[in-house]
């Protein structure tokens, strides 16, 4: 048993824990051969949207920085990937880092003039950001690089090896399903050692008390703009691996829509959440579809009454929901007077 | 006397926390009572509770009306004007700004303009700074300002949080001062919650005491003052 | 010069409305701290509901009063019904709120009245008094109009107990309690007026830009852009905003990077200046103590 001094973790792991997780595993493996190829596909967006959308969790949920731009990030990793792989014949695994790094540069330069701005002058700068990218990336100048209006089409990445499993072909989304998989777990896991240990709670001491927080010796200007960086470079591999799923990028891939989708999915999600993200990516990927069944004049009323009702229903996101519930199972005596927001997203003056 | 506000069994929480545990105690109208108790005891808990801006459990009748469960706008047409701690002064609207509002819910317009006056001319201070912006000012100026803010209401129940916190002792004397005038001329009774029981005592007229919650002792503040254990514990001789 | 006067001219025109929507934006966020993003998509729809007025065949100014106190009423009761549950949940639990709203208003004016352009009447005769050598009877008309709204909403927020009673609402819904202020109907007070603005913006837009579902998509951001100019706390700085605006995104579109990369310029040119002046240029630089 823990002994003092040690981290106290909520009781000892059962071996029911270890089962129910070697079964999720199995079942991730097994998931993309029961399903025909387009369901694959929109596995794969999943993923992908949750990298991105954890990305932009880091620099809002956790740090407080409210941006409406992500698309941008999630644009120049898209396009970097591509043009990479088009005009210079990279690998496509080899142009994720790549990305990123160059994301990362591109963010830490935007989180300097963002220093100055804060709530919602922060959150209109950013969206005009996402605005401007479409129209540069359409610009004649540097048309040669962006394929201008018509974009750049890719070939999906090959799988190294073939074979047949449960009557499907193991081809390239599927390859793509176990890549993307595989850099979830690896940015998962990134961002979930950062944001324990000193330099997530410097983040969260940014964003309740910034005043506090420079007072304690945090530089704030330096890990504002740091962390507009790693959330750009998150948002940019996850662009990378989306112009690889859908093997296409063009301008009007990358409207505000797609900013306002990160932000949506975000909180559907739960601020300063990680698993959130899941949940973010899946309500964005898949409830457009869902209101295109009900109403195929309105789709996109459905969609925002479906979105209005999910916020009645969860204010802090599915995760936020899920938090309530479990300290609401560990303390049923009490009553919860007062609704207990555990994120400082609340009302800016 | 007659009982202006009647408190019992009042429970509160915030969260998951329970800070009252069942509150008992009554003010007689006219006079000032003092609520003490160290840090976390409930004491600013139980204004909240008063004026209902925190869930409660119990009964707390004001004038023979349960305000359990009535919205605080209405607490507030009812004649009760609330002090918060950190003074809650609308700070980038000016004085005259702050003092206006007070009396929102009056409908007697030129009687206002007199009360206004009238607050100028308790707190002097005031008056030269009325067109400023009210986030502008001293410590001292502020609490001068939200306990003048409270008056315009011309309220029957005056709750004051904490107002000498902060503040150097020669301002805290002034404000004390005026406010042993305010209840003796104007008839405001005042229910008043301090960490410094030396001054609550030498203002109120009665006092309780509470810990973690619960009401420990209570009495007329000069039998609380005399009181051995309190001086011990709570007055520092 | 007579090129460049006329692009000035052209842009205050712009700006024109660009300021109006800015002025419903400001409106909204004095009242509730919120900037509402469904704004765009609610004066498109107010417009669709005069267009329609219209053609059942009622008087412009009968259908224009018509749709305006529509619109507020239609305002007011959003945020009884639709903002109240969400009042004191996160900022952004209330952003994803209006995104909801913006997408609803949007696809109704989509299904109600189809997306083909209408035209939309202006009820400043193209030859009146108002019309002189470098603004039509319209840009005119509009600017006035503007100003009237404007002038109203000064007087009322700086002269009204109601008026001060929602300013003091929004900066301090706790203390506005504590002195009898019922904040839910304020909130409400602010979302009808803004979308009585909003109505007024559309229907000066409409006549210019033609009407269709998605008239108000560019405009709402020009409208951002003007109100964080001018201070979001500011209804004349939304106005000046507005012109300003206007006349550089004119301006930059005629004689520095052409139409392609104008609205980029634009937003860079003003994320620069709230950048160096990040309260807007007329908007108070609160002094906050710690």
């Amino acid at each position: 048993m823990s002994g003092a001094g040690t981290v106290v973790t909520a009781g000892r792991r059962s071996p029911l824990f270890w089962l129910g997780i070697a079964a999720a595993v199995v079942l991730l493996c097994v998931l993309p051969f029961l399903v025909k190829n387009y369901r694959v596909f929109q596995f794969n967006l999943v993923l992908v949207y949750a990298i991105a959308i954890l990305g932009l969790n880091i620099l809002t949920g956790f740090n407080g920085q409210i941006s409406l731009g992500h698309g941008a990030f999630y644009a120049v990793g898209a396009y970097a990937a591509a043009i990479l792989m088009d005009r210079a014949g990279m690998p496509y695994w080899a142009t994720l880092p790549i990305a990123g790094a160059l994301c990362f540069c591109f963010g830490f330069l935007v989180g300097f003039p963002a220093l100055r701005l804060g709530g919602h002058y922060l959150a209109v700068a950013t969206l005009a950001l996402a605005l401007a990218v479409p129209q540069l990336l359409k610009y004649k100048l540097i048309e040669a690089w962006t394929g201008g209006v018509q974009g750049i089409v890719l070939n999906k990445p090959e799988p190294p090896f073939t074979f047949r499993f449960l009557g499907q072909p193991f081809n390239a989304d599927r390859w793509l399903y176990f890549f993307t998989l595989a850099v979830v777990v690896l940015m998962f896991w990134l961002a979930w050692n950062l944001l324990h240990g000193r330099v997530g709670r410097a983040l969260i001491a940014i964003r309740d008390h910034p005043i506090a927080a420079g007072a304690m010796g945090i530089n704030l200007p330096v890990f504002k703009s740091l962390t507009f960086g790693v959330s750009a470079a998150f948002t940019g591999v996850a662009g990378a691996l989306g112009a690889n799923v859908i093997a296409f990028v063009s301008p009007d891939s990358f409207t505000v829509n797609l900013s306002i989708f990160l932000l949506v999915g975000m909180v559907v999600g739960g601020l300063a959440s990680i698993p959130g993200a899941f949940f973010g990516a899946m309500f964005i990927q898949f409830v457009p579809n869902i209101a295109d069944e009900i109403s195929k004049s309105a789709p996109a009323a459905i969609y925002g009454l479906l979105l209005i009702v999910l916020m009645y229903l969860m204010p802090t996101g599915v995760m936020g929901l899920v938090r309530t519930l479990w300290l609401r199972r560990q303390e049923p005596a009490v009553a919860a007077a007062v609704p207990a927001s555990s994120n400082a997203m609340t009302k800016e003056t | 006397m007659a009982s202006l506000l009647e408190v019992s069994g009042l429970t509160a929480a915030y969260g998951a926390t329970q800070v009252l545990h069942g509150v008992s105690f009554e003010i007689p109208a006219g006079q000032i009572t003092a609520v003490l108790g160290a840090n976390g005891a409930g004491k600013t808990t139980t204004l909240r509770a008063v004026c209902q801006t925190v869930r409660t459990g119990g009964s707390v009748r004001f004038e023979g009306r349960e305000l359990v469960g009535t919205a605080t706008e209405n607490v507030v047409r009812l004649g009760v004007a609330h002090v918060p701690d950190g003074r809650g002064t609308f700070t980038a609207l000016s004085v005259e700004e702050n003092l206006l509002l007070g009396a929102y819910v009056r409908r007697d317009r030129p009687r206002v303009a007199e009360d206004i006056e009238r607050m100028y001319t308790r707190f002097p201070r005031l008056k030269e700074r009325r067109q400023q912006q009210a986030g502008t000012l001293s410590g001292g100026e502020q609490q001068m300002l939200a306990i003048s803010r409270a008056l315009m209401l011309r309220p029957k129940l005056l709750l004051l949080d904490e107002p000498s916190f902060g503040l150097a002792p020669k301002i805290v004397a002034e404000i004390f001062r005026i406010l042993r005038t305010i209840n003796a001329e104007d008839g405001v009774s005042m229910l008043l919650v301090e960490q410094n029981a030396h001054l609550a005592l030498g203002l109120a007229q009665h006092a309780y005491l509470l810990e973690t919650g619960r009401v420990a002792l209570s009495g007329r503040s000069e039998t609380l003052m005399a009181d051995e254990a309190v001086r011990r514990v709570y007055l520092g001789y | 010069m007579d090129g460049f006067l006329h692009q000035v001219f052209a842009g205050l025109a712009n700006g024109c409305i660009y300021g109006s929507v800015a002025l419903a934006l400001v409106m909204i966020f004095q009242a509730t701290h919120h900037l509402n993003f469904a704004q765009g998509e609610m004066a498109t729809f107010s417009t669709f509901v005069a267009w329609a007025l219209i053609q059942q065949g009622w008087p412009y100014w009968g259908a224009f009063c018509a749709t305006v106190a529509v619109s507020f009423l239609a305002g007011l009761v959003i945020q009884r019904v639709i903002l109240r549950p969400v009042e004191r949940a996160p900022v952004l639990t209330n952003v994803n709120v209006f995104i909801g709203l913006l997408l609803i208003f949007n696809a109704l004016s989509g299904w109600l009245f189809d997306h083909t352009v209408k035209s939309f009447p202006s009820p400043f005769a193209q030859e009146s008094f108002l019309k002189s050598r470098f603004f039509s009877a319209h840009e005119m008309g509009s600017f006035l109009v503007m100003m009237a709204v404007l002038l109203a909403l000064y007087a009322f927020f700086r002269f009204t107990s109601l008026g001060l009673a929602m300013r003091a609402a929004a900066q301090n819904p706790d203390s506005a309690r504590l002195v009898g202020i019922r904040v839910s109907w304020m909130l409400a007070v602010g979302w009808g007026l803004a979308a009585a603005i909003g109505a007024v913006a559309g229907m000066m837009v409409a006549p210019v830009v033609f009407l269709d579902p998605n008239m108000m998509a560019g405009i709402l951001l020009y409208g951002f852009a003007s109100a964080l100019l001018g201070g979001v706390d500011n209804p004349f700085g939304a106005v000046i905003g507005g012109l300003i605006v206007g006349v550089l995104e004119n301006l930059l579109g005629a004689y520095v990077i052409g139409t392609e990369l104008k609205l980029t310029v634009a937003l860079v040119l003003i994320v620069g200046t709230l950048t160096l002046m990040p309260a807007g240029l007329f908007g108070k630089r609160l002094v906050t103590r710690v």
